[in-house]
C-alpha cells in the first residue's frame, strides 16, 4: 500500500486492493461474499500473484465473481468448478488457481467433483462459502441448510425425516489424504476476518508446495435468504450456525 | 490436410486415434472408461505424458468434459472420448463450450441404445451430434470416419477446424471402427503447430485486461449478440463440407451413408452394379456440415435415393430436406446395435429397381 | 490519542450497518441522506476514530478508506515508559 498522505497530514492504512476491479459488487447488503472477494484479492495483490492466478467462478450469487476479481478467470457450469480448475492446474501446474463455490454449487451438484477433485490432492485453492441456502435463486434449501431451517423449499423447516441431515462436506474432505490444508473460517467479525485473511494467504503459500488441496470454508450469512437484517443475521449465525460448523482448522500440515 | 505419411502398419481404431491425437498435439485429455472406447483412454494413458499430453481419468464424463473446459480455456489442445452414454453426460459442457467458443475435440465412439443399450456398434447419436444434444442453438463440427485410417486422420481435421472456429468438434464413429484392426499410415508428428490463443486464461500480465471465458451473458441483448456471432460462424463452417462420390456420375438410385454403413452401402453398390444397376454412394464425411448440396444437385439426375444407416432412421431427415420432395427417398436401418448386410441393402436396391421397372442393362 | 478517519465511498456503501457494530469507538453511524441506489450510506459521526480499520475489514463492499495520524517519533522517558 503506498504511503498517500492525506491534507490533514494522515497517514493512508487500509484501502481496496487493486485486484478487485471499480464494479460495484451486486450482492445484498451485509453478504459475507463480499468480505471474502476482498480479503481473496488482497492476498493476491499481497502475494504479488495477479499475473499467475486463474480463478474459477461457480453457479451461484458469486457466479460474477469474474466481474468483480482483476485476474483470468473461467465461468463453470453449475457444480463443477472443481473440474474447470483441476483442467486448468494439470495444464499450468505452477499458476495459483482457485476454485470459488457456495454451498449449493459444492455439497450438493458438485459433491462428485468436490470429493474427487480433493481426493485427488489437486494443488489447487478451494473458498467454500456456506451460507446454508441457495441465494441466487431465491432462498432455497442447500445441503447445508439446518434442521428445523425455514428456507423457500423447506416452508415448515428442514425436517430431517423428508431432507436428511446438513452437509458437513468439509468434515467428508479433511478425512481425505488429498486434503493438505482444510479450515473452517468467518467473515462476521474484524478477528473472524482478520483469521480467514490468513488462511486465505496459507492456502495460497502452501499452493506451489504441491502437497494437497487447500480448503477454505468460510461460513456465512444470507440476510436475504435469511429474512434478517445483516447485523441480526451475524448474531443468529453465530447462535446457530457456528454448533453445526464449528470455526477452526480441521486439517492443517504436519 | 494431407500430412506426410509413414508406411502403413496394423491398428486398431481406438488406438489409431489416440496415437495421432498424440501426434497432432495434444496437450490434455480427460477420460472415462466406457465399453468400446476404453482403449483410447488407456492408450493416453501410457503413452500421453511422455509425449507431452496432461491425461487424467476424471470421476465420471461430467467431471471430464468440464475439465476439457478448464485445459481448452488456459489455451490447451483438449480432447476427450467416451460413447454414447458417456456423451450423453457431455452435452451440457458442449452447450457451455460453444457459447464460451472454446476448441475442443470429443470422440465419440458410438454403441446401440437407447438407454444402457449394448456395446455393439450404432449410429443413433446422429441427432444428438449434429442437431445439438445439448441446450441452445448450437452445433458441433462433426466428421464421420468410414475406415481406421479415417479415425487417425480426421484428429487432425477435427482439432484445425475447433481451433480455427473456437467450436467443439467431434468425431462421430463407432464401436466397429473402434475395436477393428486395419492398415493404416499415421500422419507426421508435428504436423498441426498449435495456434495463437490470445482469450486464454493464462494469467493476467499486467499489459492486458483479465480474459473470462464464460458462457453467462446475463443481459439479452448480449446473448443475442453471441448467438449472432454463433450463426454467422456456422455460415462459415459450411464451407468445411466434406463427402465421398462412389460411381455417382450415372447412378440411377443413390445411396447415402455414412461411417461404417458407408463400407456396406459401397459393397451393396458393387453386388447392384454387377446385376446391372447402376447404383451410387453418396458418403457425408462432414455430417456437420451436411452435404446439402451435392445431394441437392444430385437428386437431378437420380431416379430415387436409398438412405443406409444403423439407427431407425435419422440422417435420412436431412437427406429428404435436401432432397425437398424431388425424389423419394428411401429407408434401411437396422438398429440396436445389429449391423446389415451388404446383400440386405442389395434386396432394397432391387426392390427399388423393381418398382421402377428399371430394366438392367 | 492517536487519531484516524475513514472516506467512505458513499455509492457504494449498501447501508448494512455492520461497521458501525464493529467499530470501538463509535464513531461511525447512517447518514440521513441516501445514495442513487437509495440506500442511507454511513458515515462518520462522531470525530473521535482513532484509524484501527475494523470498519475497512469487515465491510462488504470494500468502501472504506482508512487514515491514521503518522507516529512522530517523539522525545521519550526510558524505555520503561513505554506501554
Amino acid at each position: 500500500m503506498e504511503v498517500v498522505t492525506t491534507t490533514n497530514g494522515m497517514e493512508l492504512v487500509y484501502q481496496k486492493p487493486s485486484t478487485l476491479t471499480d464494479t460495484p459488487f451486486h450482492y445484498c447488503p451485509g453478504c459475507g461474499h463480499g468480505v471474502v472477494h476482498k480479503l481473496l484479492m488482497e492476498v493476491v495483490e499481497e502475494m504479488g500473484i495477479q499475473e499467475q492466478t486463474i480463478g474459477i467462478a461457480p453457479v451461484g450469487c458469486s457466479v460474477f465473481a469474474y466481474n468483480y476479481m482483476n485476474v483470468d478467470m473461467q465461468e463453470a457450469a453449475h457444480g463443477r468448478a472443481a473440474a474447470v480448475a483441476t483442467g486448468v492446474k494439470r495444464v499450468f501446474p505452477d499458476k495459483y488457481v482457485f476454485s470459488y463455490q457456495g454451498d449449493g454449487d459444492l455439497a450438493a451438484i458438485g459433491t462428485g467433483e468436490t470429493i474427487h477433485t480433493a481426493n485427488r490432492g489437486e494443488n489447487i485453492l478451494v473458498v467454500f462459502i456456506n451460507n446454508a441456502i441457495y441465494g441466487m435463486t431465491g432462498g432455497q434449501m442447500a445441503p447445508t441448510t439446518l434442521l428445523g431451517m425455514v428456507t423457500s423449499t423447506t416452508p415448515f423447516g428442514r425436517q430431517q425425516a423428508v431432507m436428511g441431515f446438513p452437509l458437513k462436506i468439509t468434515d467428508l474432505i479433511a478425512q481425505l489424504p488429498g486434503a493438505y490444508y482444510v479450515t473452517r473460517q468467518a467473515v462476521h467479525t474484524t478477528n473472524a476476518v482478520r483469521k480467514t485473511k490468513k488462511a486465505l494467504r496459507l492456502a495460497l503459500e502452501y499452493q506451489p508446495r504441491k502437497k494437497g488441496i487447500c480448503f477454505v470454508e468460510v461460513v456465512s450469512n444470507c440476510p436475504s435468504g435469511w429474512k434478517m437484517t445483516p447485523v441480526e443475521a451475524n448474531a443468529w449465525m453465530e447462535k446457530n450456525m457456528f454448533p453445526m460448523y464449528p470455526l477452526g482448522d480441521l486439517k492443517v500440515p504436519q | 490436410m494431407n500430412q506426410k505419411k509413414e508406411p502403413p502398419r496394423l491398428m486398431k481404431g481406438n488406438e489409431a486415434l489416440a496415437e495421432a491425437a498424440l501426434r497432432a498435439g495434444l496437450q490434455a485429455y480427460f477420460g472415462y472408461p466406457i465399453t468400446p472406447q476404453s482403449e483410447i483412454l488407456e492408450y493416453l494413458t501410457e503413452h500421453g505424458a511422455k509425449r507431452g499430453a496432461v491425461v487424467l481419468q476424471a470421476e465420471s464424463e461430467l467431471a471430464a468434459i468440464n475439465m476439457v473446459y478448464g485445459a481448452a480455456g488456459a489455451g490447451a489442445r483438449a480432447m476427450t472420448s467416451s460413447s454414447s452414454p458417456g456423451i450423453s453426460l457431455m452435452q451440457e459442457g458442449l452447450s457451455y463450450m460453444t457459447s464460451a467458443q472454446l476448441p475442443c475435440l470429443v470422440v465419440n465412439v458410438s454403441r446401440g441404445g437407447p438407454g444402457l443399450g449394448t456395446i455393439q456398434p450404432a449410429q443413433s447419436d446422429y441427432f444428438q451430434a449434429t442437431k445439438g444434444g445439448g441446450h441452445g442453438d448450437y452445433h458441433l463440427i462433426v466428421l464421420a470416419p468410414s475406415s481406421v485410417q479415417e479415425m487417425a486422420d480426421f484428429v487432425f481435421d477435427a482439432f484445425r477446424l475447433s481451433e480455427k472456429y473456437r467450436n467443439p468438434a467431434m468425431i462421430l464413429a463407432d464401436g466397429a471402427l473402434g475395436q477393428m484392426m486395419e492398415k493404416v499410415s499415421l500422419p507426421a508428428e508435428g504436423s498441426l503447430p498449435p495456434g495463437d490463443k490470445p482469450w486464454a486464461t493464462v494469467g493476467k500480465p499486467a499489459s492486458r485486461e483479465r480474459n473470462i471465458i464464460t458462457s453467462l451473458f446475463i443481459e439479452p441483448e448480449r446473448m443475442e449478440e453471441v448467438n449472432l456471432h454463433l450463426q454467422k460462424k456456422y455460415h462459415e463452417i459450411q464451407q468445411e463440407v466434406r463427402y465421398e462420390e462412389i460411381e455417382t456420375n450415372d447412378a440411377e438410385i443413390l445411396l447415402v451413408a455414412f461411417g461404417l454403413a458407408a463400407r456396406i452401402a459401397q459393397k451393396a453398390v458393387e453386388l447392384a452394379r454387377e446385376k446391372g444397376i447402376k447404383a451410387g454412394l453418396l458418403r457425408p464425411i462432414t455430417l456437420y456440415p451436411f452435404p446439402s448440396q451435392i445431394i441437392s444437385s444430385l437428386s437431378r439426375k437420380v431416379i430415387s435415393f436409398l438412405v443406409v444407416e444403423m439407427n431407425a432412421g435419422q440422417m435420412v431427415e436431412d437427406v429428404r430436406l435436401a432432397v425437398a420432395g424431388g425424389r423419394p427417398v428411401a429407408f434401411k436401418g437396422r438398429m440396436g446395435g445389429m449391423i446389415p448386410s451388404p446383400e440386405e441393402v442389395l434386396e432394397e436396391i432391387e426392390s427399388i429397381a423393381e418398382s421402377y421397372r428399371i430394366p438392367a442393362v | 490519542m492517536i487519531r484516524g478517519t475513514i472516506a467512505v465511498a458513499e455509492e457504494l456503501c449498501k447501508g448494512c450497518e455492520l461497521c458501525i457494530g464493529s467499530c470501538p469507538q463509535e464513531s461511525i453511524g447512517l447518514s440521513e441522506k441516501i445514495n442513487i441506489k437509495g440506500y442511507r450510506f454511513v458515515m462518520l459521526v462522531q470525530e473521535n476514530c482513532t484509524g484501527c480499520t475494523n470498519c475497512a475489514l469487515v465491510c462488504p463492499e470494500a468502501a472504506i478508506t482508512v487514515y491514521r495520524q503518522k507516529k512522530t517519533p517523539v522525545k521519550r522517558e526510558p524505555a520503561l515508559a513505554e506501554a
